[in-house]
């Protein structure tokens, strides 16, 4: 690791100061990603501005048909939530699948979000929950947050304080594990919205990041069952291959994913 | 048996230290004045070192010197050797590309070290590092061993044509055909023999300490075997003659192998130490680990067995390509050869076997032995041809293996091995018995109504361990002997020393070897110590490799043990004025038989040391050293079977039982050894369904981290059911065969051999990831 000055703040406010007086600042959140790549020297901010100390980031609230999650929860306190359990049992289950628990009671799930990796659990719930990311400065939604491999609507100095789902009426993940690093090799949350929409995303497929699945979509729109996916064709192109899955493998787990989210979901 | 004797359950007195974050392992020694070594390695896999230029670094904070190849060369420090030679069938010596420990202009391998920051700090060293300018000229590379044989491939030493280190031949060509030839039946199978990173818990490290008044050494290590690596470091790599080099090994956190080996960061941080005048420390990170351990397996193989009518086998004759990566690594050339063809007969009666290794250098990091060592490799393809020939033939895989056991003993293979003992069909009853084979079928047609695939698979493996009697290996190239050396000190209080040259990292020698003595002459094993890992403390060793820790290491021990109480009972027989004859041992005492005269233990031991009434013209003290040198290999054997099931929509496997039954021969502390059973079945499951270091074909790895590189964690395992049917090692007085190897030789093809058996069909290389199953379920 190169040299950096560490800062604990506070409050969002401090945090945000701190980056504007810093010549190339971090903020750390969990540090599941950041420290890593800091200690392989990919990464070298001249500044690190902790934000897990700061108390207004901390906890989650259920009021009426919306739960919100503030950004330095852990996953472990999300897991454990009980009004996380009740309104969205889906985010609770995605939790306890997400890394280690080690991972667990560090990660936090603005640090998730923030970083976007094309393979993270979270951004699959958002984009199927139509989730709201609340920052210091506005309202981003999920749609437009989420802007391909490691990309955010985030800007410079920007800090997530929170972020809001709409508690749907049924809802359901499903996730093979990339062997090696337990991030989804591919997975798909389903939702369907208390108005009936229905949302479906997947994570670790696509080149681009998190997707909707629209073929999926319609046809749970029309009949909210594993089989009414039996006959969807998911196409191969523009999903990732690497060693541990050709493109076709994550076609195919894409499908049987959202079934068995489905299935899940009830 | 005692409490605390052989064949007790014993909890490790080592545990107490390395639960307690109390082990004392290499990186946690720090020496006064001690300086910090980084690396600086090849990004290319087959580059010209143009030039290095390291005039910025030199002018950073806290460096005290950055060291080149070509400096390591002129100061003539050897080149690193193969100490196994292996004559291909042509007559001609192995083919043996120079390996300076840091390239001075070529580099072969992504990870080879051309330079070394010395620095005050590791990161004021890798600091610098980042300022030293290396300018490559690129080189065309290849990883794979098909494309390295090719013509036109790309060459990587001038001492080796083609990049073939050796086509050496075992057994009777002209029968195997023959037998072929003459088949009712022949089942042919190619397969792969995935390559792996031995990811020991402890990435390896080195402090080397040079005192020029003495002009001695002092090296701190991460080895298996530290009085082999001073053999080396001495008398090939010119660092200093023996009695100036000490070499401690202290804790070391897990070998499987890849500790073995003399490294070249080993052989630059001693000759550093004594360029910088000061201490040099270096501990490898994961990603060095990853490049520059020896890695273990990359087979690529033919094989053909012959059955007659009867379903006998009447011969075998197998092709393999073992790459060997970069370079020949220390024992690398015995791997694919007397390791591997040598277990080619398996279980089975094979009265003809011809096998033929080409040995091939690829970009890429060495191979050498990993956990097995060419035995796992031997397992796997005979235990994967037995499989493919029950169904091929349609008989039950159980049945055609007892049709063609071994069941006379001893049994001379066509392959060099003679089997001094076994029962197959036992370790087979067992484990069937274990897994209950016959209700198979029911649960198969059980688990298809829940939509899944379940299967299940054999493996009887046998592998040779307890390496080895010295006059056999050398006669097969070996370039030293591989005995075993004890000494037993008794105090004069009666407390014990044993001095092995065995070592332990994670074994448990420390309780293991107590319990011999406990057993002998039943003092607690409180009251016993094993001493091991440092050249000054004991005389010489051989390490601990090839399961033979037990087999040779605690047989020296018995030796030496045997003379101690020798002269101990002449001194209690005079103490007791009876004859040497009538004294018998029994719980810590000195007994005349059949009566109630006795002398404790501590008495007999102080009176060897006060020497005021021994019998006349016996030396005082009591200390006693042997040297053992086997007899034969001995030949550990068993039966593992596998029962899975494999979702078809996603292709990944899930357990549901896994049945060891092993035959060890004796057992010194059972718990133990069913620690070392799980832990090599980890293994042998990890390379059947995660593990695989993979290469580009410009040889750039890919699973260089734990991100891409899938290591067996808990939840990927089953709970494994083990049991044991014991025949006795002839070979050795204890009877012993070893343990350490067994589970990642048998398990793998157990493995594959049920994932083929409930998708139903035969090809499926490893690892059998889940990607690979689903592909092999859906392909045409």
């Amino acid at each position: 690791m190169y040299q950096t000055i560490y800062h604990r703040a506070s409050s969002v406010d401090e945090a945000v100061s701190l980056f504007a007086k810093s010549t190339e600042a971090k903020f750390l959140a969990g540090g599941q990603t950041l420290l890593p790549v800091m200690k392989q020297r990919l990464a070298s901010p001249s500044d690190v501005i902790d934000l897990g100390k700061i108390k207004e980031l901390q906890g989650v609230e259920l009021l009426g048909d919306v739960l919100t999650i503030k950004a330095g929860t852990t996953y472990f306190d999300i897991m454990q939530n009980a009004d996380v359990k009740k309104a969205i049992p889906a985010i609770a289950y995605l939790t306890s699948m997400l890394g280690d628990p080690a991972v667990r009671y560090r990660g936090t799930i603005g640090g998730s979000i923030a970083n976007n990796d094309p393979a993270a659990d979270y951004p699959a719930a958002l984009l199927a929950l139509g989730a709201t990311v609340k920052t210091n400065k506005r309202s981003i939604a999920a749609e437009d947050f989420f802007q391909g491999l490691f990309t955010t609507a985030l800007e410079d100095g920007e800090i997530i304080t929170a972020v809001s789902f709409p508690v749907p009426a049924k809802a359901g993940y499903e996730k093979m594990r990339h062997p090696a690093s337990r991030f989804a090799l591919t997975a798909v949350f389903v939702a369907q919205t208390k108005s009936g929409e229905i949302r479906v995303a997947a994570t670790g497929a696509s080149e681009s990041g998190v997707m909707r699945v629209p073929a999926i979509e319609a046809a749970l729109k029309a009949n909210w069952s594993p089989s009414a996916i039996d006959s969807v064709s998911i196409s191969a192109s523009n999903l990732l291959a690497d060693i541990h899955g050709t493109a076709e493998y994550r076609a195919n787990l894409i499908k049987v994913m959202a079934q068995r989210a489905v299935a899940a979901a009830g | 048996m005692g409490v605390e004797g052989i064949g007790a359950r014993v909890v490790r007195k080592e545990d107490k230290r390395f639960i307690t974050g109390k082990g004392r392992y290499v990186d946690d020694i720090k020496l006064q004045g001690m300086t910090h070594a980084h690396f600086i390695r090849s990004p290319h896999a087959h580059a010209k070192v143009k030039g290095i230029d390291s005039s910025a670094a030199l002018k950073m904070p806290g460096v005290v010197a950055v060291l080149t190849g070509q400096e390591i060369v002129d100061d003539k420090v050897g080149n690193l050797i193969c100490g196994w030679a292996i004559t291909s069938k042509d007559g001609s010596p192995m083919k043996m590309g120079a390996w300076p420990a840091m390239a001075p202009e070529t580099v072969r391998f992504v990870g080879q070290a051309v330079a070394v920051v010395i620095a005050e700090s590791k990161n004021l060293a890798r600091d610098a590092a980042e300022a030293v300018v290396v300018n490559y000229e690129e080189l065309p590379a290849v990883a794979d061993v098909h494309a390295a044989i090719k013509s036109g491939a790309p060459q990587l030493h001038p001492e080796a044509p083609g990049n073939q280190v050796y086509d050496w031949v075992i057994g009777d060509e002209g029968a195997a055909d023959a037998a072929i030839a003459k088949a009712a039946n022949v089942v042919k199978l190619d397969v792969t023999n995935n390559r792996l990173a031995p990811n020991a818990m402890e990435p390896r490290a080195a402090i080397a300490d040079y005192d020029s008044a003495e002009e001695h050494f002092t090296l701190y290590t991460t080895s298996q075997n530290p009085h082999v690596a001073r053999l080396v470091l001495s008398a090939f790599y010119n660092i200093a003659p023996e009695h100036k080099l000490r070499v401690i090994a202290p804790d070391v956190g897990g070998g499987f192998g890849s500790k073995i080996f003399i490294y070249p960061e080993e052989m630059v941080a001693l000759w550093a130490s004594k360029k910088v005048g000061r201490p040099v420390k270096w501990t490898g990170d994961r990603t060095e680990a990853f490049l520059t351990d020896a890695h273990g397996r990359d087979h690529v193989t033919h094989a053909e067995m012959a059955f007659d009518a009867n379903n006998k086998i009447t011969g075998l004759k197998v092709k393999t390509y073992a790459n060997f990566g970069a370079y020949m690594s220390l024992f690398s050339s015995s791997v694919p050869t007397y390791l591997y063809a040598t277990l080619l007969s398996g279980q089975y009666n094979i009265p003809a076997i011809h096998a033929e290794v080409v040995g091939v250098y690829t970009n890429t990091t060495p191979v050498d032995a990993y956990r097995g060592a060419g035995r796992p490799e031997a397992s796997y393809l005979i235990e994967r041809l037995m499989e493919t020939a029950a169904r091929q033939l349609k008989v039950d895989p159980a049945a055609l293996r007892r049709l063609n056991f071994i069941t006379q003993f001893p049994h001379q293979t066509p392959v060099i091995m003679a089997y001094d003992a076994g029962d197959f069909n036992a370790s087979l009853d067992a484990a069937m018995k274990a897994i209950d084979y016959a209700g198979f079928a029911g649960r198969k047609a059980k688990a298809k109504a829940d939509g899944k695939l379940r299967g299940i698979g054999v493996s009887c493996y046998i592998e040779a361990c307890g390496i080895a009697p010295s006059k056999a290996v050398g006669s097969l190239g070996a370039g030293v002997g591989l005995w075993e050396s004890a000494e037993v000190r008794v105090n004069p209080v009666g407390t014990i020393e044993v001095l092995t040259g065995s070592h332990s990292h994670g074994q448990g020698h420390e309780t293991t070897f107590c319990q011999l003595v406990a057993e002998r002459l039943g003092v607690p094993i409180s009251q016993v110590s094993i001493v091991h890992g440092d050249t000054d403390k004991v005389q010489f060793g051989m390490g601990t490799y090839g399961s033979r820790s037990a087999a040779v290491g605690l047989t020296a021990i018995l030796k030496a043990m045997e003379k101690m109480e020798s002269k101990a009972k002449k001194i209690a027989a005079h103490a007791l004025e009876a004859s040497e004859g009538d004294i018998v041992i029994e719980n810590g005492e000195f007994k005349v038989a059949g009566t109630d005269k006795a002398i404790a233990f501590p008495m007999v031991a102080l009176a060897a040391y006060t020497a005021h009434n021994l019998p006349d013209g016996m030396e005082p003290g009591l200390k006693e050293s042997a040297f053992y040198d086997p007899t034969n290999f001995t030949f550990p054997a068993g039966a593992y079977i596998c029962e899975l099931e494999v979702d078809p929509g996603t292709g990944k496997t899930t357990f549901v039982n896994f049945v060891a039954a092993d035959d060890f021969g004796r057992l010194i502390n059972p718990m133990i050894v069913e620690g070392q059973v799980h832990g090599g079945l980890a293994q042998g499951i990890g390379q059947a369904l995660l593990e695989h270091a993979i290469y580009d074909a410009n040889g750039q790895p890919v699973t260089a981290s734990f991100m891409d590189y899938s290591m067996p964690r808990a939840d990927d395992l089953p709970s494994f059911n083990l049991s044991h049917t014991t025949t006795l090692c002839p070979g050795n007085p204890l009877g012993i065969k070893g343990c350490g190897e067994a589970g990642a030789i048998g398990a793998s093809a157990a493995v594959i051999n049920a994932i083929t058996d409930a998708i139903g069909k035969n090809n499926l290389e490893m690892p059998a990831t889940p990607d690979r199953v689903w592909r092999t379920i859906h392909a045409a």
